[in-house]
């Protein structure tokens, strides 16, 4: 018989695991809430939700402040520099959720107060992927934040579109939480250990040769699970279905924390679990990002609705963020300049995708639709939402001096730095890459600008704005202006390492 | 005050127009007066403050950096706000602290279609943000920032305010840029890693452009500068326009509004030019030397293409723009030499071209506001029914064509004289083919010029416009904006010292390498 009273609990450092419990808590206080107020209770669940994210943000900054890494359970669970600069961007971005969502929510015949909570769920298991540095703490943090998001893109139940997103996503989500699953097991077999540390010292260890097959179908078998999460093509084809027909905050969620969710998975594997194995995850990796790349611009480049589009430009963004992983094995300088190349990225991407949608649901409260035809002759009737669209379209495109440019600036900068030829070209594969991108931006920012509104829309009044969309567009709007015109206040943040 | 000015000046000057474009943003639209003070008020400010340093400035060490500004802006990757300008700046801040607010008064009654002087007119401020910020910034990053502030502004100058194929050329403009600035920034990334000192052979890691033009390539290979000077090549290559790179400039310029044709031609070509005397042959010296016999051969077909392209024209606007790539490749010529005197030819045309094409387009648009239309075959008659602006079209005509004594002449003619002996270790016979074929160049300069000349403005109205009230002379605000380049033209014309005496000591110091 087990000697149940001889468990001794490991010892828990409070501060460190601060910011995950404030969220639990609140989470449990709204779904308390919820039960007790009933429809009273709809009335304040979107301003609690986004309350819960700025008070789990203030753990997170009295972390930041102390600044001494904390690691428990034996290391699984790391709280660093890295995993805070995350924790806030994955905070800031669901509190930017919570604003696009207030209004929409409540007008579109949804659940309520099960919107937010599947958010604050959603968020915790991000919180969590941040400092899981063990196999079993990643995967669970993944279906933390994963089985939230499935729900939470078939919301407008009585929408078919949004049952196909939802149940297509749910699909490709568990097809990949398998083929994830079945990888991490060939690694267990190899290390003996889920930490990823120790994962690392025994695949880069010289008695594991006899068994590189494993260790290479192991790594191949993980990177591809990570690559549904992160949509990097070819494992895209759940992403702009998925995207369409969710209800368009959820879709801001999920391109923007659901993605960098997986990078977030992406980056401590690579850094703490395989760095040593470069020789693997390197040519796999610029692959991947050299085809997201490519394909997601060159699909992009054809789609006539703009969340779609939104979709394939994200699967070619991830291709950038993908592309400094691919040379970050060369040495340890070129691995902090890569992670720190990547992170930056994320900020900067949440930013401006973020915003791009915030003007999106705006725009659709008066177009009903999310077609490209839709935007045309946007500038006449809605100059200022123009110029914001303008802005975070052509940030995305990396025009200075908006917040894209230094993000992609980073990313081949991190290439070049080794000086290896296969970094050199995968500089010069964004470089193509950011051109053939400007098209599908260029082409939404001219019929916004040049083209007549078109007659099923009403273009003599301006659109009315909800408070909280507004809201929404100055955030990321002056994010993403600061962060381009003044780098050195998100480089600030994201100078951190993992090694 | 003279501190204020060293410390202050040149930041000031950039980003007085940016802030008009602000103020102008908090204004509603319909106060379209308010719009067009503010406009005039900061691009007169940063004129003022421009003078001041021009005043101030020390001629007699042209060849150095003054008003040096180095401040830390983005430490993660080493780049500094540093700006600070030499002789090779002066001209072109001069010239594009002359031209916008020229291009503001004109649109005082010219906002052309679809209206909105409020947005027209901060994206002319921005657009000189962009450019002064390009003239001043010594740092490769900040440089690279102020490059592609222009396109955007551009792009919606095009494509807003632009004729009837606009959303075309507006994107095609974009695109070819955007494409060359790509590869140039891949060029600055390679120098920022490549580069050593020369003493101790350390990687600098810096992106400062006086540290980069000091070492002059040090601890890059041959082979490797050539492959660097290929991106930037393409990356200025690009905006200039040389051949083949220049088609979407003939777009762009028939498309573009007035104002926005002036500003591309007086202005923006310069940009890329200026890239090629300031960054890409001081930092990579043995790369030019490889690039340049080559950049003289796209030069000298870029003069007689662009000429011949002229010739075959039958709208007057893109007949000036060909017109454009034939003098851009006199520019080209001379900086390809490597010569002290190629450089300085070089820098004159710059300013002379920006001067005489930029007038020639304000001159196209008056014509098409008048005639509505600048289909050469139906024009006519210029000198009767508008005498004034006939005389002007025949004056500027004479000076694009090089006459001597005006501001053209002082671009052409001694860029072609410099090929005739090229800096140490370039080909010297096939330069002086070179010069043969450019002196063939302006002889056909000549030819379109005059026969644009004969066709619009001399011979008698068309019956269509005969009696058409529409046609008046020159009005007052016309005046106002071109006397400025009118004057410019005579003066540059009699007295050019003006400006090589200000561009020669730069020059000698960005030819260091080659000089010996």
């Amino acid at each position: 018989m087990i000697d149940l009273l001889a468990f001794a609990r490991p010892p828990i450092d409070w501060h460190a695991a601060a910011p995950e419990l404030t969220l639990l808590a609140c989470g449990a206080l709204l779904t308390l809430v919820d039960i007790v107020w009933l429809e009273r209770a709809k009335a304040v669940s979107a301003t609690l939700a986004s309350f819960s994210l700025l008070a789990a943000m203030v753990p997170v900054v009295t972390l930041a402040v102390d600044g001494t890494d904390r690691a428990m359970f034996g290391g699984a669970y790391t709280v660093d520099d890295f995993s805070l600069v995350m924790k806030a961007v994955f905070l800031l971005t669901a509190y930017v959720v919570v604003l696009l969502s207030t209004d929409y929510i409540a007008k579109g015949d949804f659940w309520e107060s099960e919107y937010y909570q599947m958010l604050l769920s959603a968020v915790l298991g991000m919180l969590v992927m941040t400092s899981a540095r063990d196999l079993v703490t990643i995967f669970i943090a993944l279906e933390l934040l994963s089985i939230p998001a499935y729900l939470m893109a078939t919301w407008h139940k009585v929408d078919l579109r949004s049952n196909e997103a939802g149940l297509k996503y749910y699909l490709m989500g568990v097809f990949a939480s398998a083929v994830l699953l079945y990888g991490m097991s060939l690694l267990y077999g190899v290390s003996g250990s889920t930490m990823l540390s120790d994962i690392n010292a025994t695949i880069s260890n010289s008695q594991a040769e006899g068994l590189l097959a494993v260790v290479v179908l192991g790594l191949i078998f993980v990177v591809v699970g990570f690559g549904f999460k992160v949509s990097a093509f070819p494992f895209h084809m759940w992403a702009p279905d998925a995207y369409e027909g969710a209800p368009t905050p959820v879709t801001a969620f999920l391109s923007v924390a659901s993605k960098a969710a997986g990078f977030v998975a992406l980056l401590s594997l690579v850094f703490v679990g395989f760095w040593d194995r470069s020789d693997v995850y390197q040519p796999l990796l610029w692959l991947l990002s050299a085809a997201s790349m490519t394909g997601g611009n060159l699909m992009a480049l054809r789609q006539t609705n703009a969340v779609r589009m939104l979709a394939y430009s994200g699967v070619a963004q991830a291709g950038y963020m993908l592309a400094p992983l691919a040379v970050a094995g060369e040495s340890s300088a070129t691995a902090d300049d890569a992670l720190s190349s990547v992170v930056t990225y994320l900020a900067i991407y949440a930013a401006m995708n973020l915003g791009a949608f915030a003007v999106i649901i705006a725009v659709a409260r008066r177009t009903s639709s999310a077609e490209i035809d839709s935007y045309k002759g946007l500038f006449r009737y809605a100059p200022v939402l123009t110029v914001a669209m303008t802005v975070f379209l052509m940030a995305l495109a990396g025009i200075p001096p908006f917040g894209g440019w230094f993000a992609k600036f980073e990313i081949v900068l991190a290439l070049l730095s080794p000086g290896t030829a296969w970094g050199v070209v995968l500089g010069g594969v964004v470089g193509l890459n950011s051109v053939i991108a400007l098209y599908y931006y260029a082409r939404i920012a001219s019929y916004m600008w040049v083209e007549a509104p078109p007659d099923n829309v009403q273009s003599s009044s301006p659109i009315k704005v909800p408070a909280s969309v507004s809201a929404a567009l100055i955030l990321t709007g002056l994010v993403t202006l600061a962060f381009g015109i003044v780098p050195q206040w998100v480089g600030h943040f994201t100078d951190v390492s993992l090694l | 005050m003279t501190d204020f000015l060293t410390d202050w000046g040149l930041t000031l000057v950039t980003f007085a127009p940016l802030l008009g474009a602000l103020i102008m943003m908090t204004v509603p639209a319909g106060k379209t007066h308010t719009h067009r003070l503010v406009a005039l008020f900061a691009s007169l400010a940063a004129l003022v403050v421009g003078a001041l340093l021009l005043v101030d400035f020390n001629y007699g060490d042209a060849g150095i950096l003054q008003y040096v500004v180095d401040r830390s802006w983005i430490d993660v990757i080493n780049s500094r706000y540093i700006l600070g300008i030499d002789g090779i700046s002066l001209p072109l801040l001069a010239l594009t602290l002359v031209v916008v607010p020229l291009c503001v008064v004109y649109s005082w009654d010219h906002i052309p279609h679809p209206g909105n002087p409020k947005a027209f007119l901060s994206l002319i401020l921005i657009l000189e943000t962009g450019m002064i910020g390009t003239f001043v910034a010594q740092d490769l990053i900040l440089f690279f920032v102020f490059f592609e502030v222009v396109l955007l502004p551009m792009f919606f100058m095009i494509g807003v305010w632009g004729g009837e194929n606009r959303r075309y050329a507006s994107i095609k403009f974009f695109l070819f840029t955007l494409f060359g600035s790509a590869l140039m920034l891949l060029s600055f990334l390679a120098l920022y890693f490549l580069s050593s000192d020369p003493i101790t052979g350390d990687p600098l890691r810096t992106f400062d452009m006086r540290v980069l033009s000091d070492v002059a390539g040090a601890g890059i290979l041959g082979v490797t500068q050539v492959w660097i000077f290929a991106g930037m090549f393409i990356g200025f290559g690009v905006k200039v326009p040389m051949f083949p790179f220049h088609t979407w400039l003939p777009d762009a310029h028939t498309e573009a509004p007035t104002v926005g044709s002036v500003i591309l031609a007086a202005v923006l070509l310069k940009l890329g030019t200026y890239g090629f005397v300031r960054i890409a042959v001081p930092m990579l010296p043995e790369g030019a030397e490889v690039w340049m016999p080559w950049i003289g051969l796209l030069a000298v077909i870029g003069i007689i293409y662009g000429a011949l392209g002229c010739l075959a024209q039958t709208d007057m606007k893109r007949l000036i723009a060909f017109s454009s790539v034939a003098h851009m490749g006199f520019v080209m010529l001379g900086v390809a030499t490597l010569t002290d005197f190629g450089v300085n030819a070089a820098i004159f045309g710059m300013v002379a071209h920006g001067i005489i094409t930029g007038m020639l387009f304000f001159l196209a648009g008056s014509v098409k506001e008048r005639y509505h239309t600048l289909e050469i075959k139906r024009l006519g008659g210029l000198l009767v029914q508008a005498p004034r602006m006939g005389w002007l079209l025949g004056f500027v005509s004479m000076a694009s064509l090089g006459l001597p004594g005006l501001a053209g002449f002082w671009g052409e003619f001694p860029a072609i004289l410099s090929a005739y002996s090229p800096a140490d270790g370039l080909p010297v016979g096939v330069f002086r083919v070179y010069m043969v074929v450019a002196a063939v160049g302006t002889v056909l300069a000549a030819g379109y010029l005059l026969w644009l000349l004969q066709r619009t403005a001399m011979g008698s109205p068309k019956p269509e416009f005969a009696d058409n009230d529409e046609i008046v002379d020159v009005t007052p605000t016309e005046w106002i904006a071109w006397l400025p380049l009118l004057i410019g033209i005579v003066l540059f014309g009699v007295m050019p010292g003006l400006i090589f005496r200000v561009t020669d000591p730069a020059v000698l110091t960005v030819l260091t390498e080659f000089l010996g």
